[in-house]
């Protein structure tokens, strides 16, 4: 094979959610009444990037074959953190980002310590911590209020040269910082390895906790970049259990569109973010064909189940059927 | 001679004893009896009879939606569309009291069939599509909400209870004992049944083991996981029944609550969340030990936001104490 086909058949996944992208976002704009405009597309990137964000830290969590239940819940805390410490002069916003930013870090690193030190199962423990970081999130806005640096919120959530949101350049910038180097890294191949076989991995002498640690404080990073462009698009800060509950949910659906398999060890925070973006578009369509608003939830839950259910395709290729038994 | 072997089999039987007792569930049980201690400090009240029974009537509850998720999780499974399939249960269940006699008469059967639907959905999922049970629960909650909210236009739907819901969750039929802990009981005691003395009970206990090795014993693996689950999303919406009949409607969202505190009862009481290994009576504890908890909490007047942190840091501490995975080697 040429090299080329090797890197097509590594990035299926990652392909295959950037022609789904591309295919529904050319459908939703298409049938929007205001055409393929600038302004269209800043909307559209900023609500898509909030949950790519999210998706990528779900995509992190998922390569090692784990799972991060409180995603959600991060993006939240971190949301109503910023509420309260991104204001004022620009030295005190700046710090007030970093504290948000060290926080994210911060609720993921105790996901980290409890899954892989304390040896408990992903699930109930994010599960758990989620409960925890809602409650903290809770504390610090029991009613929807507080502020953020408007001059900045409007940058971030504005234009520059009057056409590239810059909501998308602060994406490409935390892909290329964060996912990139991690990605080419000894952690992030022990990341992938852990997820394809942790006990191989393992044998091979891998660095699999310190991989699968950094994997959680990264989602948790990552989750605290969606909070503050939560707070940035809001100006508010507010702890709403059934948003960071849906948050969850949809960047497990971004995962798996982006071509992140749920068993580990295959797909890219990259093909995550084009699952996230082309998961809003879908779900932005009914909009553009003049639907009732009700009928979203449930649209969106026969996406995700639609698109759970492709996977049920690979079954096809499994000759012994004792394979079926993971 | 006889005296000896008496004594010696005694002894064995001692030993038998000591083996069989589950340390979680000993654990469990010991921590009930810690919380009512501390409860009893703060307030005279916790040991009354009368409270006792309030907290196990609000435990049934727990106990019934409990009982579908350890039977899903004894599979190494899991089921995270119980939320919403508690809500669906309640809500149709009401809606189905709008129907005239028939549909009063229809309502509880009505409300479990929509959870068991709900649960066949989950089974095929996971059995015949092979998609991870986290997933494929996490897509059909999200389905069933917007059915729910389709169905009712986002609003808390107007209809009523029906006196037969109201009845299960709220008389008495024994005087003393509320009909929800009767109801309960049933529930735990056909589970017992099932999980023990049936062979789908041992195929249960087999699958969470070894899928393969069940598979490969001539097991119909699939067959069991989808019944399974259907019973869990059977037992989900039946709970949401009792939910409604208790505070004589249905609303929004009312299921959410109930997700982290279903498995943490599970857990809590010593069934692996690998699947394979636990027993009911852990089951048991935990969803008392749950309630007990969250009572404290509120009878200590600790806001919402306080007792959710609480709450998620007494489940990771217990889980800590005694449900760590080996170490890899």
């Amino acid at each position: 094979m040429k090299d080329w086909k090797y890197w097509v058949a590594e990035q299926r996944g990652t392909l295959f959610a950037f022609v789904t992208f591309v295919v529904m976002f050319t459908i939703y704009v298409s049938n929007h009444p205001a055409g393929f405009t600038a302004n269209v597309v800043q909307t559209a990137a900023n609500k898509g990037v909030l949950l790519a964000f999210v998706a990528m830290a779900q995509a992190l969590v998922v390569i090692t074959a784990g799972i991060d239940l409180s995603v959600g819940m991060i993006f939240i805390l971190t949301n109503c953190l910023a509420s309260w410490i991104v204001v004022g002069t620009p030295l005190e916003t700046a710090l007030g980002i970093v504290g948000v930013l060290l926080a994210g870090l911060a609720c993921g690193a105790v996901n980290g310590l409890i899954v892989i030190y304390g040896r408990l199962q992903p699930i109930v423990t994010t599960i758990a911590t989620g409960a925890i970081f809602f409650g903290i999130a809770l504390l610090l806005r029991p009613f929807p209020g507080g502020g953020v640096n408007e001059d900045l919120a409007d940058f971030l959530t504005g234009k520059i040269w009057g056409v590239v949101p810059v909501s998308l350049l602060v994406l490409v910038a935390v892909v290329l910082l964060v996912w990139v180097p991690f990605s080419r890294s000894v952690m992030g191949r022990a990341a992938y390895a852990t997820g394809s076989s942790e006990a191989a991995a393992y044998m091979s002498g891998m660095p699999i906790r310190r991989a699968k640690f950094l994997t959680y404080t990264l989602a948790g990073l990552l989750a605290g970049i969606g909070g503050l462009f939560l707070t940035f698009f809001t100006y508010t800060g507010e702890a709403a259990l059934a948003s960071g509950n849906a948050y969850t949910l949809f960047s497990i659906a971004a995962v798996v569109l982006g071509g992140v398999s749920l068993y580990g060890g295959t797909g890219s925070a990259i093909g995550a973010v084009f699952g996230a973006l082309a998961f809003r578009a879908i779900g932005d369509l009914l909009f553009v064909f003049d639907l009732d608003p009700l009928w979203q939830p449930l649209f969106q839950g026969v996406v995700l189940l639609i698109a759970v259910s492709l996977g049920a395709f690979a079954l096809l290729r499994v000759r012994n059927k004792l394979d079926w038994f993971t | 001679m006889s005296e000896i072997s008496s004594s010696g089999r005694q002894r064995s039987n001692r030993q038998a004893l000591w083996r069989r007792i589950d340390p979680a569930v000993a654990t469990a049980f010991g921590c009930i009896v810690l919380l009512l201690l501390v409860g009893s400090i703060y307030s005279p009240n916790f040991l009354h009879l009368d409270y006792l029974l309030l907290q196990l009537k609000v435990a049934s509850f727990l106990g019934v939606i409990a009982t579908g998720a350890m039977l899903v999780i004894l599979l190494g499974q899991i089921d995270l569309s119980s939320p919403w399939t508690i809500t669906t249960g309640a809500m149709m269940a009401c809606a189905a009291a709008a129907y005239g006699p028939v549909g009063v008469a229809l309502a509880i059967p009505f409300g479990i069939l929509c959870g068991v639907a709900i649960g066949i959905v989950n089974g095929i999922g996971v059995a015949y599509l092979r998609i991870p049970a986290m997933i494929v629960t996490l897509a059909t909650n999200a389905v069933a909400q917007g059915l729910m909210v389709v169905y009712t236009g986002g609003f808390s739907p107007q209809d009523e209870a029906t006196e037969a819901m109201r009845y299960i969750a709220t008389g008495f039929l024994i005087p003393g004992v509320p009909n929800a802990v009767l109801v309960w009981a049933v529930v735990g005691a056909g589970a017992v049944f099932l999980l023990t003395r049936t062979t789908f009970g041992r195929a249960v206990y087999g699958i969470g083991n070894s899928e393969r090795a069940a598979y490969l014993s001539g097991i119909d693996t699939r067959h069991i996981l989808v019944i399974a689950f259907a019973i869990a999303g059977g037992l989900a919406a039946f709970g949401g029944v009792l939910l409604a009949g208790y505070s004589s409607k249905a609303a929004q969202s009312m299921g959410d609550v109930y997700l982290l505190p279903a498995i943490a009862a599970v857990v809590l009481g010593g069934t692996s969340i690998l699947g394979g290994r636990g027993s009911y009576l852990g089951t048991v504890a935990g969803a008392i030990l749950i309630t007990l908890l969250q009572s404290i909490l509120s009878v200590m007047q600790i806001p919402e936001a306080g007792r959710q942190v609480i709450y998620g840091v007494v489940i990771v501490i217990m889980l800590l104490l005694y449900g760590r995975a080996p170490a890899s080697r």
